[in-house]
């Protein structure tokens, strides 16, 4: 009895020491399943970047778990399920996804690739860090689909003003028309000065404010030598 | 003793100073002509016509590829000698002679007629393509108004899996400029059809010039409050904004450091030259139109001197403010073309972020070219050197719409400056705008185009929709290389021409004697030695050396166009291709008609007087063009006879 249970736990132990082996010759720089990673955290904060170390892998690794129970909307992914390895002073690494139920099965490209194009904003807040300096170098960031108004806003700016415009114009000739229609008026009543308008010759073509005084000129008809 | 040419009959054509005086007080209740409100709406409107986009799109680029600070030499020695005089003989001849440019060159001499008949045709010309470049700044102005500028981005492609490739290759301010907004096609022949938002904005232009034009120089004395003061209250804050970004200083720096060995280089004289005549509008009609406005008594020669010293600042200003921008931009392109190679070098040799910093990148490169030198021979690094962007020099449409939205879009707060600076170039360009169609109605107005009782209105209202619907030339898709033919043929030889006929006219038709004498009565005092050389000898000199070499360089250069051809090898670099030969046709119609209408009309007017009865033809002449402005020659002329002794007795 005592012999199968140190059996047992010889053979726990060999597992145990032996996953994690077997788990890093899954993870290669180059893996066909497996992606690299590239961080850029002065580029993205500058002042308040904060140093990559242990913690901050942690944070990666089970980032990269809840995308994949997302993705597979299952509850078995967990942080052991993501190995990294061959990390840079650059701070890139690769990495591999393996499956939960068979350890030695890694999650194929293409699945790892749409978890992450499907949670790319959550991992990307989780670093406070941007599509361009988290790079998952091989999955291209989806494009920001634009935002287009119904109507360009030009097109209203450009309302606006032709309205404006077109409403001054209409208001300076209506009031020109006005103006020239209350001279007709005043006019009316002093038939010489009709006739000293028409001498004159208009040249603008409005009528001009005041009365013309003709005692003023009349000096040289009687002056001329 | 001083060169005259003959000229009979001078005398009855011109108001004599008696009654010009006459005319002076009586006119206080009576003016037929219109008349300033006050002397600031005068100043302002003429320094509105002379300052326009010129001073700040073309005065910055000759002065940086003219060697910088020594460009300030020939512009400022050549517009004491060429720009004042002629602006301040523009303003005695107008003032004296108190008619529009067609009018003062008939009563100078009849044969004369044809030089304000050329510059009504000069101001037509650029008045239809100058408006389109204002539609194209609204254009501009009306898209302003959005958070993020739609030049700041490529927009993405069809199935949204990318951007645009002809974006991609090229910028989103290129994109933006020749694909959204000119829609240009790769051909002068090809001409695109109309685009509809440019129509929108060309119709738009016109309109907001028609109500500032609606009746004269009544409203527009009132639009120039805003449009002549506006450009320098931006360009001020464009300065403050302008000296706390990063790089300004070295754009400032790079403009005015002198390169005097350019001062040795003939074309930078011809360049200054040229630069000072265009700017000061000469030639166009509507400063003589203006100035005919003024009091008789008002101080010319002081409004000449002061306009012209504000053009000169102002171009130098503008300049300045130009190249802080542009200096910001440079140094923004060198950090990014920098930052790039650094990231290169950081992602092949795995370093961590920081080792690599802008100050030790050359000596990392030496070490790493030495330890891997093939690597990096792979990677392809481009050269950064701050000095081959700053001397991206551009000038013209290329400086407003491509280069400073550029720089615009790297500020913070984009939209703001974007349009502040739109609404600069607007104004600018608007009151530059009034200048040229004063060039033209008021030429119409005497030949008696529309009839004498239409309402002012409807004069300006026809000729504004006539030019919108010719303008519509320059928004099809062809628009802009048509527009840049308008601009290098209809206005630059023939202006030369016809401001040499004015100084010759002036000087040795009408008299320099009398011409002295006029300004005496005028301002009070005879015009010193320096006017009288620099008009009856220096100015005309110029006038005619500038006028040689342009002809020369024009007529001998090879007639090539860039166009922006996306199919082409070297894309997004313009492609240069040559004129078809259909071309020359419209080019001899742009730059010869004016040109030859000096001759013409002089010939036609002689031929007319010879095989007609000389005498009454020219009596006649007399009575249209003096009757309409002054009632008094109505009086005057029914007692003829009576004239001759009291005009002279002056």
């Amino acid at each position: 009895m005592r012999c199968l249970r140190m059996l047992v736990r010889i053979l726990v132990l060999l597992y145990l020491a032996g996953a994690p082996a077997l788990a890093q010759t899954l993870c290669q720089p180059n893996a066909s399943n497996g992606y690299r990673v590239r961080i850029s955290i002065k580029t993205a904060l500058g002042n308040q970047a904060y140093e990559w170390n242990e913690n901050e892998m942690f944070l990666f690794r089970a980032t990269m778990a809840f995308a994949m129970r997302r993705y597979y909307k299952t509850e078995t992914y967990n942080v052991d399920n993501i190995i990294v390895c061959n990390q840079t002073r650059r701070v890139s690494f690769w990495f591999v996804v393996i499956s939960p139920e068979n350890p030695t099965m890694l999650i194929p490209k293409a699945d790892v690739e749409k978890a992450v194009s499907m949670s790319r904003h959550r991992i990307n807040n989780a670093f406070l860090l941007t599509d361009r300096t988290l790079e998952f170098l091989g999955i291209y960031p989806t494009l920001a689909e634009p935002v287009n108004p119904d109507t360009p806003p030009w097109l209203i700016v450009f309302g606006v003003v032709i309205g404006a415009v077109f409403a001054g114009i209409i208001a300076l000739l209506v009031s020109s028309l006005l103006q020239k229609r209350r001279k007709e008026k005043g006019m009316m009543e002093d038939g010489q000065d009709e006739e000293d308008r028409q001498m004159k010759g208009v040249e603008n073509g409005i009528n001009l404010d005041g009365i013309y005084n003709r005692g003023f000129t009349d000096d040289d008809r009687f002056t001329k030598l | 003793m001083r060169l005259q040419l003959p000229n009979p009959g001078l005398e009855d054509r011109i108001l004599s100073h008696e009654e010009l005086d006459k005319l002076e007080t009586e006119e206080a209740g009576s003016g037929d002509r219109p008349k300033w409100d006050n002397k600031t709406q005068y100043m302002l409107t003429c320094v509105g016509f002379c300052v326009g986009l010129g001073n700040v799109w073309r005065f910055p680029y000759l002065c940086q590829s003219h060697g910088g600070g020594a460009f300030m030499i020939p512009f400022l020695i050549l517009l004491v000698l060429e720009g004042v005089p002629l602006l301040h003989l523009e303003f005695a001849i107008g003032q004296r002679l108190r008619k529009g440019s067609l009018g003062v060159w008939s009563t100078i001499h009849p044969y004369l007629a044809g030089v304000g008949i050329a510059s009504m045709f000069v101001s037509l010309m650029i008045s239809l393509y100058y408006n389109t470049i204002m539609a194209w700044v609204m254009w501009y102005l009306f898209n302003s108004f959005q958070e993020t500028l739609p030049w700041s981005q490529c927009p993405l492609n069809y199935n949204l899996t990318g951007l645009v490739s002809e974006c991609e290759q090229s910028s989103p301010v290129d994109y933006f400029w020749y694909r959204e907004t000119l829609n240009s096609t790769p051909d002068i022949g090809e001409n695109g059809g109309l685009q509809w938002w440019m129509v929108l904005c060309l119709v738009s232009a016109w309109a907001v010039l028609y109500i500032c034009i609606i009746r004269g120089i009544e409203t527009t004395g009132k639009a120039v409050y805003v449009t002549s003061t506006l450009p320098y209250v931006v360009l001020s804050i464009f300065l403050i904004r302008g000296l706390t970004l990063k790089g300004s200083l070295s754009g400032v720096v790079f403009l005015f450091t002198p390169n005097l060995t350019e001062l040795t280089n003939p074309t930078t004289w011809l360049d200054a030259g040229a630069q000072v005549f265009y700017s000061f509008s000469i030639a166009f009609g509507g400063l003589i139109s203006f100035s005919s406005y003024n009091s008789v008594h008002n101080n010319c020669e002081q409004d000449a001197v002061i306009i012209s010293a504000v053009n000169g600042f102002t171009s130098v200003y503008a300049a300045t403010v130009i190249y802080t921008i542009i200096g910001f931009r440079a140094t923004e392109r060198f950090d990014n073309c920098l930052g790039g190679n650094i990231l290169v070098l950081l992602n092949t040799f795995d370093l961590p972020e920081g080792n690599v910093t802008e100050s030790n990148y050359d000596q990392v490169l030496q070490s790493l070219n030495g330890t891997h030198p093939e690597v990096i021979q792979g990677l392809n690094l481009k050269t950064c050197d701050l000095n081959t962007f700053l001397s991206e020099g551009v000038e013209g449409t290329g400086l407003a719409f491509i280069v400073f939205t550029e720089a615009i879009t790297k500020m913070p707060a984009s939209p703001v400056w974007s349009v502040l600076f739109f609404i600069m170039l607007f104004c600018l360009g608007l009151s530059s705008m009034f200048g040229n169609i004063e060039g033209v109605l008021v030429p119409l107005q005497d030949l008696g185009v529309f009839p004498k009782s239409w309402p002012k209105e409807s004069t300006t209202g026809i000729t504004c929709v006539l030019c919108c619907i010719v303008g519509l030339i320059f928004v099809q898709g062809s628009g802009n290389y048509w527009l840049s033919l308008f601009d290098s043929y209809g206005g630059s030889i023939p202006l030369l021409i016809i401001a040499f006929c004015e100084m010759v006219g002036v000087v040795y038709l009408y008299g320099i004697d009398r011409f002295n004498d006029d300004i005496e009565f005028m301002i009070g005092h005879k015009p010193n030695l320096f006017w009288q050389i620099t008009w009856r000898f220096v100015s005309p000199a110029i006038m005619l050396v500038i006028f040689v070499f342009y002809f020369i360089t024009k007529v001998t250069e090879t007639l090539l166009y860039k166009t922006w051809n996306p199919e082409s090898e070297n894309f997004p670099t313009l492609e240069e291709k040559e004129y078809p030969t259909w071309i020359f046709v419209i080019i001899f119609i742009l730059a010869g008609i004016p040109g030859l209408s000096v001759p013409l009309t002089a010939i036609y007017k002689c031929l007319r007087n010879r095989c007609c009865k000389k005498d009454n033809e020219f009596k006649q002449d007399d009575l249209n063009t003096i009757a309409k402005q002054v009632h008094l020659t109505d009086e005057a002329t029914k007692n003829k006879p009576d004239i001759p002794e009291t005009a002279d007795g002056r």
